[in-house]
């Protein structure tokens, strides 16, 4: 069993965050991961910034404009991944756009995941129809491309969540990530769709920012994406924000905790 | 290989949210592309609303000052809006009142593509929202009030370099937001199929008319075709129809900036290297770890870090060569044309000219040249009033 699907089995429904690597430095981001790891974060999905981030809202942009400037690059992360990883075994996942893979090389890339511990790869960019960009070059090396499921894929959510590694990774909203009042989608029907096909877990992502939307996107799948809500912890309070990050996902994922009872 | 492929680049790499809204496009665009009715519409408003034919005018003046081959310029400036851009817009702008979308959105460098579909969502009666980069909207502020005229909102777009690719960017971000509803009329031959093939054919109406009329006026093919490149719809529009003729040779011209070995350049082909960005597979400006570079031009609608995915092709398999000229050149090219035949040209298409006062004088006078002349200069009038230090007040 590898580590993501080690983390589903264990905790019924999952709190899964996201922090932008480097935002404000790596160093604040190691600690950011151990902190969330602790409150209660099942999979930690990490940022690896982006200069031109297209499917990312204005605080997850600011947040790579800020951690490109502090110097971080996909080497650096690398080498954060491997410290972390004497450390904890909680699942990584990068979070970043088809172009600082296909630049640093497929195949590189994927062979230093496996080589320093990442379990999955995010890439916005990619689609179903370009996905032999990534699969042949990430599968030897037992690295998850996980697939993502928007509230406009209708006819292709059962095609998409047939070779989904990892977990699916279910948009809640139509437009970039950032928080949002309300999710009007219906995501029990979408969800419903998936699991016709799909052989992994899926979660709710984009928009999420309170405890109440967490518990109820929880519940209609098997955990709750945030993003942008942390991030914006984090720009507000720089090298002190692992103590305010630490009592807000403890409050997340105790909402999400509650979605399985 | 995926679909809408030229040689390795191309494709469509965007996210999944708008991965309906293209299939649905390329879907249209197969449906209408060689629908004659269709097609007899678009050339209906190319013909009488954006005044096409376009002239192909003989520039005697200049052909005789250089000294060498003689030089035609394919008159795009003349065209309703002033460049190359309205032939695109009115096919997109057609194709989405077909497809029954009431709502357009674009991104505009320079602002001619912005006015062109401000101009054609005012004619079909649509909603249209243009981005632009906050230093775009600096540099070209009359075209911003214009596509306010034309009642088109313009979203000053604040992040990265505040430039063309920053306005694409939003573009993508907002159709992100509101796909079903909205078309998004993009400018250049870039992005994900179909845009690339759709622009295209919505251009390459210009070579075709410059092998009529130098069939009419020389009774033959030109030797050279020389274009403007920055996405490349002007270039490709004016290549397309020669690409099969093998002794037409065909030159792209980019801009270099300050310089080619100066980081201040958005020549993507001297500088760039293979990547995936902006839904496409192509050439584009960035760093060793694929951060896309920030990109300077004196002309806002060469200022991209990247080009389509078929000039990459063109230039993969020799058929194209790409140049670079440097703002300097283009705007000693810019003052030229406009002391020696009359015509103040884009500062965009400047730069085809300025390669064009290199190679011709090395040509014999038998030899025949076509510049294809993008766009009109008055727009640039206060930024070329800027560089070279007079002050303008209005």
């Amino acid at each position: 069993m590898n580590r993501i699907e080690a983390a589903f089995a264990k905790q019924k429904k999952v709190f899964i965050g996201f922090i932008t690597a480097g935002d404000p430095t790596l160093a604040v981001t190691k600690e950011l991961v151990l902190t969330m790891e602790k409150a209660g974060c099942g999979i930690v999905e990490l940022g690896i910034p982006f200069s031109d981030p297209v499917a990312e809202g204005i605080v997850v942009q600011r947040a790579d404009t800020r951690a490109l400037a502090a110097g971080t690059t996909t080497d650096k992360i690398f080498d954060l991944v491997a410290e972390l990883r004497k450390e904890t075994q909680v699942p990584l996942v990068f979070l970043t756009y088809a172009n600082p893979i296909y630049t640093y090389g497929a195949d590189r890339f994927f062979a230093k995941c496996e080589e320093t511990g990442v379990d999955g790869v995010i890439i916005p960019d990619i689609p179903y129809e370009e996905r032999e960009e990534m699969l042949p070059y990430s599968r030897p090396h037992h690295v998850a491309v996980v697939p993502l499921v928007a509230p406009t894929s209708r006819d292709r959510i059962q095609k998409i969540s047939a070779v989904a590694e990892g977990y699916v990774y279910l948009v809640s909203s139509l437009g970039v990530t950032g928080v949002r009042e309300n999710i009007t989608t219906d995501m029990e029907a979408i969800v419903k769709e998936v699991r016709k096909t799909a052989k992994v877990p899926c979660a709710v992502g984009f928009g999420i920012s309170t405890p109440e939307q967490a518990k109820k996107m929880a519940a209609a799948s098997d955990g709750a994406i945030v993003g942008s809500a942390i991030v914006k912890i984090v720009e507000a309070h720089g090298e002190d924000s692992p103590r305010y990050v630490y009592d807000y996902v403890k409050e997340m994922a105790a909402a999400v905790r509650e979605a399985a009872k | 290989m995926t679909k809408g492929r030229y040689g390795i680049h191309g494709g469509q790499y965007l996210p999944e949210t708008l991965m309906n809204a293209v299939l649905e496009l390329e879907e249209a665009y197969e449906h209408y592309r060689n629908d004659p009715d269709f097609l007899a519409e678009l050339h209906r408003l190319y013909r009488e609303y954006a005044n096409r034919p376009s002239l192909l005018y003989y520039a005697k003046k200049m052909t005789e000052d250089l000294g060498g081959c003689k030089i035609y310029l394919k008159r795009e400036d003349l065209n309703h809006t002033g460049a190359h851009k309205i032939n695109n817009v009115l096919g997109q702008i057609l194709l989405a009142k077909k497809m029954g979308k009431k709502r357009v959105i674009a991104e505009t460098g320079a602002g001619q593509h912005g006015v062109a579909t401000a101009t054609g969502a005012a004619l079909m009666n649509m909603e249209c929202v243009v981005y632009m980069g906050s230093e775009d909207c600096e540099r070209q502020k009359l075209n911003v009030f214009r596509m306010q005229l034309l009642g088109a909102e313009v979203v000053p777009v604040e992040s990265g370099t505040g430039t063309l690719k920053d306005a694409v960017n939003e573009a993508l971000r907002v159709w992100t937001a509101r796909c079903e509803d909205t078309f998004y009329v993009l400018g250049s031959c870039m992005g994900p199929h179909p845009y690339p093939a759709m622009v295209r054919d919505f251009q390459k109406v210009i070579g075709e008319e410059i092998r009529a009329q130098l069939q009419e006026k020389e009774g033959r093919l030109p030797d050279y075709v020389l274009a403007c490149v920055g996405g490349g719809s002007n270039a490709i529009g004016a290549f397309y129809d020669f690409i099969k003729e093998p002794e037409v040779k065909l030159i792209g011209v980019e801009a270099a900036g300050l310089g080619v070995d100066d980081p201040k350049n958005a020549a993507t082909i001297s500088n760039g290297s293979l990547g995936i960005f902006h839904g496409m597979k192509s050439y584009f400006l960035q760093d060793e770890y694929g951060q896309i570079a920030p990109v300077y031009s004196i002309s806002a609608g060469l200022d991209y870090p990247g080009i389509g995915p078929e000039h990459a092709h063109l230039h993969d398999i020799g058929r194209v060569q790409y140049v670079p000229a440097t703002d300097a050149e283009a705007v000693e090219a810019f003052n030229y044309l406009s002391k020696t035949e009359g015509i103040i040209p884009a500062v965009e298409s400047a730069h085809a000219v300025a390669h064009a006062m290199k190679l011709a004088p090395t040509l014999p006078k038998d030899k025949i040249m076509v510049i294809n002349l993008s766009g009109r200069g008055d727009k640039d009038v206060a930024a070329i009033a800027r560089y070279m230090g007079v002050d303008l007040h209005e």
